[in-house]
C-alpha cells in the first residue's frame, strides 16, 4: 500500500525500531529560543553531557525581546536574565545564536525558513508549539517540551509514538478577498481545537497548491490550534523556488540531488489517510474569532452565536465563559465590535507578504482615532525588506507604530501587552484568556482584516473601506 | 524522574474544557530559568477568585486533578507540568489531553489518565458531594478507583514501564549511540547544516 507524505518523512528518519517501543527518530534541525531552553541546558550540565550536533542546532531571541529601544538594556530584570542565560548557554555549548540586534534575529519560525534551513523531507523540532509552521516545506516539524529539548540536544534523536494521518483537502479556488489565515481559522472552527488530536494534517488540493510559501506557513503554523501534532504541505516548484539561493539551501550537485529527493515527497495515489476533511474554498469568507479559543470563530458577516444553541454541554459552557470574558453578547454582529488595538505580526502573519497586504490596505488612509496599531516584522530581514519597499512609511503615515522584530504582542512576555479590558484585532494565533496581557481580549484576524479594522475602528474587511476615501498625499 | 506506581489522594474537580497551558501557567511565569517555584503561578488568573475551586479550604492538599476535555492545549510549555507538580498534583484525569502536554507530563512523572467523559462526570459528582473522598490512580493495574467507581485506563506499555521504573529517557537513548552514529553516517550531504557559511 502507498504511503502518505508524513509517513515517508517519518520512515526516512527512523534510527531504530523495535516491537512495543516508540521509534527512535533522527532530528535534522533543532531550533532554540530563550524561553524553553534554560532548564534543558541545565540538565545537560548536571549530567555532564554535550550538545551532540551543534551543526544541526541554532538559537534566536524572540519572546522576551522588546520592540522599542533595543539598544538600551532590557528593563525587565527577569526577561534580561532569561536572554543572558541563553547567551551564556549557547557560548558554553557552542551553539550558533542570533541575539537581539543581530541581522538574522527574529521569531524562530520566521528565521529558520528565511535562512533556507527548513527544507523538504527534514525533521524539525523546537521547544515551541508553532514549530508546525515549518511543515509548509514538506518537513515533519513539531513542537516539543523542555525535557525533549534536552533529549535532542544530548542525542539528536527523539523516541516518538506513531501518529495518525489526516488530509484536509481544499477544493476549488479561494475568493479574492479570502486569505490563508481565513482558511485556517475556518478549518479550526470546523474540526475543533481537539479535532487534530494525534494527527499529522496534510493540507492538499488545488487551493493549497496555488498558495505562496508564506501563505502555506500561515496555514501550517495554526495546525497546533486544531490540536494536531504537525501540519504539512507537499513540496513543489513553489517550495523549490523559495529555497533556491538561500544561505543554507543546498548548492551545486547537492541542489540537484536534493530536488530529486524532494520530488518523491508526495502522498502516493493509493495511500489511505486515517481521516479526511474536504473544504470548498469558494464558500469561504474573511473569518474572525469571537471567543477565547481559536475554534470559536465565524465569518466576519456573522453574528455571535448563542451559547444555548450548542448541544454539547462543555462547548456551551465554554462559549458562555468566553463571551463573559470577552465582554460580548450573543447575537451581536461581529462587524459592530470595536477595538482599541491592532497587532500585525507574529510567526503566523509577520512575514513580508503579510506586511505588504496590510500596507496595501493602509496606503493613503489613516487609522481611526483612539486606535493603537503595532506593526511588528517577524524578523530583522523582513524589516529590512519592508523598509526597502517603503512599507514602513506607509504604516507610519497611516498612524501605525513601526516596531523592531520579535514576538511582541503575540504573547504577554515582553513590554507589548494589552491592558485589562483592552480589545485587539490581532494577526497572531491565540486568543486565549490573557494571552496578550492580563485581562486583554483578542480577536484573531488576517493582516487585511487587521488593517481595515484599524481604519474603521471596528472589525472590518477591506471591502468595507470602499466608501472611505483615500487621502491624497500632500 | 520520580517513579509512579500508585497514588491515592483527594481530588479537585475542574469543570472546564479546553484548559490551555496559558491558563495553567501564564506567560510571564515562563521567564524563570528553573524547574521549581511555579506553584503560585498555577491557574493564576482564576485563583484571584476566592470561589475558584482550588481556593476552597476543603481542597487544600488535594493531589489528583479531574478536568474537562482537551486539557493542556496550546503552548508546548513544560512549565505547565512543573506548575501542577510544584503545587502538589501527582495525576490529572481528563477525557482528552493535548498531545504535547501529555508527552511532557509523562516525561516528568505526572500521570495523565484518559477516561471516558461519563466516568469523569461520575468522579466530579463524587468529589463535589464529598470533598474528602479519595481517588486512587493505580498505574500497576491501570485503574482508577474511588467509592463506587472502578475504571480501567489505557496507557501504552512502553510509557507505563518507564513511569513505573522512573527511567531517564536520555540514558535509554544513549544506549543506542552506535545506531545513531550509523544513521548519521548515511545521511545525504544535501541535508541542512547550521554551520556558518
Ligand atoms: S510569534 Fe507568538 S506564537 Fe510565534 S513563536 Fe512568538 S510567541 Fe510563539
Amino acid at each position: 500500500m502507498g504511503r502518505t507524505l508524513a509517513e515517508k518523512v517519518w520512515d526516512d528518519h527512523v534510527v531504530t525500531r523495535a516491537e512495543g517501543e516508540p521509534d527512535l527518530l533522527f532530528i535534522d534541525l533543532h531550533l532554540l529560543h530563550e524561553v524553553t531552553s534554560p532548564q534543558a541546558f541545565d540538565g545537560l550540565r548536571k549530567a555532564g553531557r554535550a550538545v551532540r550536533r551543534t551543526d544541526l542546532t541554532i538559537a534566536t531571541e524572540d519572546h522576551n525581546t522588546p520592540t522599542l529601544d533595543i539598544d538600551k538594556p532590557i528593563a525587565d530584570p527577569v526577561s534580561r536574565t532569561q536572554l543572558e542565560t541563553l547567551r551564556k548557554n549557547c557560548a558554553e555549548f557552542g551553539v550558533r545564536l542570533h541575539p537581539l540586534g543581530d541581522v538574522e534575529q527574529g521569531v524562530v519560525h520566521v528565521v529558520g525558513p528565511q535562512l533556507g534551513l527548513t527544507q523538504p523531507g527534514t525533521t524539525v523540532v523546537c521547544g515551541d508549539s508553532h514549530t508546525s509552521t515549518h511543515g509548509a516545506f514538506g518537513a515533519l516539524a513539531f513542537g516539543i517540551g523542555t525535557s525533549q529539548v534536552e533529549h535532542v540536544l544530548a542525542t539528536q534523536t527523539l523516541p516518538l509514538a506513531p501518529f495518525r494521518t489526516m488530509a484536509v483537502t481544499v477544493e476549488g479556488e479561494l475568493p479574492e478577498d479570502v486569505t490563508a489565515k481565513d482558511l485556517i481559522l475556518a478549518v479550526i472552527a470546523r474540526i475543533g481545537t481537539g479535532g487534530g488530536q494525534g494527527y499529522v494534517i496534510e493540507y492538499r488540493g488545488p487551493a493549497i497548491e496555488k498558495l505562496s510559501m508564506e501563505a502555506r506557513m500561515t496555514i501550517c503554523n495554526m495546525s497546533i490550534e486544531a490540536g494536531a501534532r504537525a501540519g504539512m504541505i507537499a513540496p513543489d516548484a513553489t517550495t523549490f523556488d523559495y529555497l533556491k539561493g538561500r544561505a543554507h539551501a543546498p548548492k551545486g550537485a547537492d541542489w540537484d540531488a536534493a530536488v530529486a529527493y524532494w520530488q518523491t515527497l508526495r502522498t502516493d495515489d493509493d495511500a489511505v489517510f486515517d481521516h479526511e476533511v474536504v473544504i470548498d474554498a469558494a464558500e469561504l469568507a474573511p473569518f474572525v474569532t469571537w471567543g477565547t479559543n481559536p475554534g470559536q470563530g465565524a465569518p466576519l458577516s456573522a453574528r455571535i452565536p448563542d451559547p444555548a444553541s450548542y448541544e454539547d454541554a462543555s462547548e456551551r459552557f465554554a462559549a458562555e465563559k468566553a463571551l463573559e470574558y470577552m465582554g460580548l453578547t450573543a447575537g451581536q454582529a461581529l462587524r459592530d465590535i470595536t477595538v482599541d488595538t491592532v497587532f500585525v505580526g507574529s510567526c503566523t502573519n509577520g512575514r513580508i507578504e503579510d506586511l505588504r497586504a496590510a500596507a496595501a490596505v493602509l496606503e493613503g488612509r489613516r487609522i481611526a482615532d483612539g486606535v493603537r496599531m503595532l506593526i511588528v516584522p517577524g524578523s530583522v530581514r523582513v524589516a529590512l525588506q519592508a523598509v526597502e519597499e517603503g512599507l514602513d512609511k506607509v504604516f507610519t503615515t497611516a498612524g501605525a507604530e513601526w516596531r523592531h522584530a520579535g514576538c511582541s504582542m503575540c504573547l504577554g512576555m515582553n513590554p507589548d501587552q494589552l491592558a485589562p479590558g483592552e480589545r485587539s484585532a490581532s494577526t497572531s494565533n491565540r486568543n486565549f484568556e490573557g494571552r496578550q496581557g492580563k485581562g486583554g481580549r483578542t480577536h484573531l484576524v488576517s493582516p487585511q482584516v487587521a488593517a481595515a479594522t484599524a481604519v474603521l475602528g471596528h472589525l472590518a474587511s477591506p471591502a468595507d473601506l470602499s466608501d472611505v476615501p483615500t487621502l491624497v498625499e500632500a | 524522574m520520580e517513579a509512579f506506581t500508585t497514588h491515592t489522594g483527594r481530588a479537585v474537580p475542574l469543570r472546564r474544557s479546553n484548559v490551555d497551558t496559558d491558563q495553567i501557567i501564564p506567560a510571564h511565569w515562563l521567564k524563570k530559568v528553573t524547574r521549581d517555584g511555579f506553584e503560585d503561578g498555577l491557574f493564576e488568573a482564576w485563583r484571584k477568585d476566592p470561589e475558584f475551586v482550588l481556593n476552597r479550604p476543603e481542597r487544600a492538599g488535594a493531589s489528583v486533578l479531574v478536568a474537562g476535555p482537551d486539557f493542556g492545549t496550546g503552548s508546548s510549555r513544560e512549565h505547565a507540568v512543573w506548575a501542577l507538580q510544584n503545587y502538589g498534583f501527582r495525576a490529572v484525569v481528563s477525557s482528552r489531553f493535548a498531545d504535547i502536554f501529555r508527552g511532557n507530563s509523562l516525561k516528568n512523572g505526572l500521570l495523565t489518565v484518559g477516561l471516558p467523559q461519563e466516568t469523569v462526570e461520575l468522579l466530579w459528582k463524587l468529589i463535589e458531594e464529598d470533598p474528602a473522598a479519595e481517588v486512587t490512580v493505580d498505574l500497576v493495574d491501570r485503574q482508577v478507583r474511588a467509592q463506587g467507581i472502578t475504571a480501567d485506563f489505557a496507557l501504552d506499555e512502553n510509557a507505563r514501564w518507564r513511569l513505573l521504573e522512573g527511567l531517564d529517557d536520555i540514558d535509554l537513548t544513549l544506549r543506542q549511540s552506535d545506531e545513531i552514529a550509523a544513521y548519521e553516517g548515511k545521511r545525504p550531504s544535501f541535508k541542512p547544516s547550521t554551520a556558518v557559511v
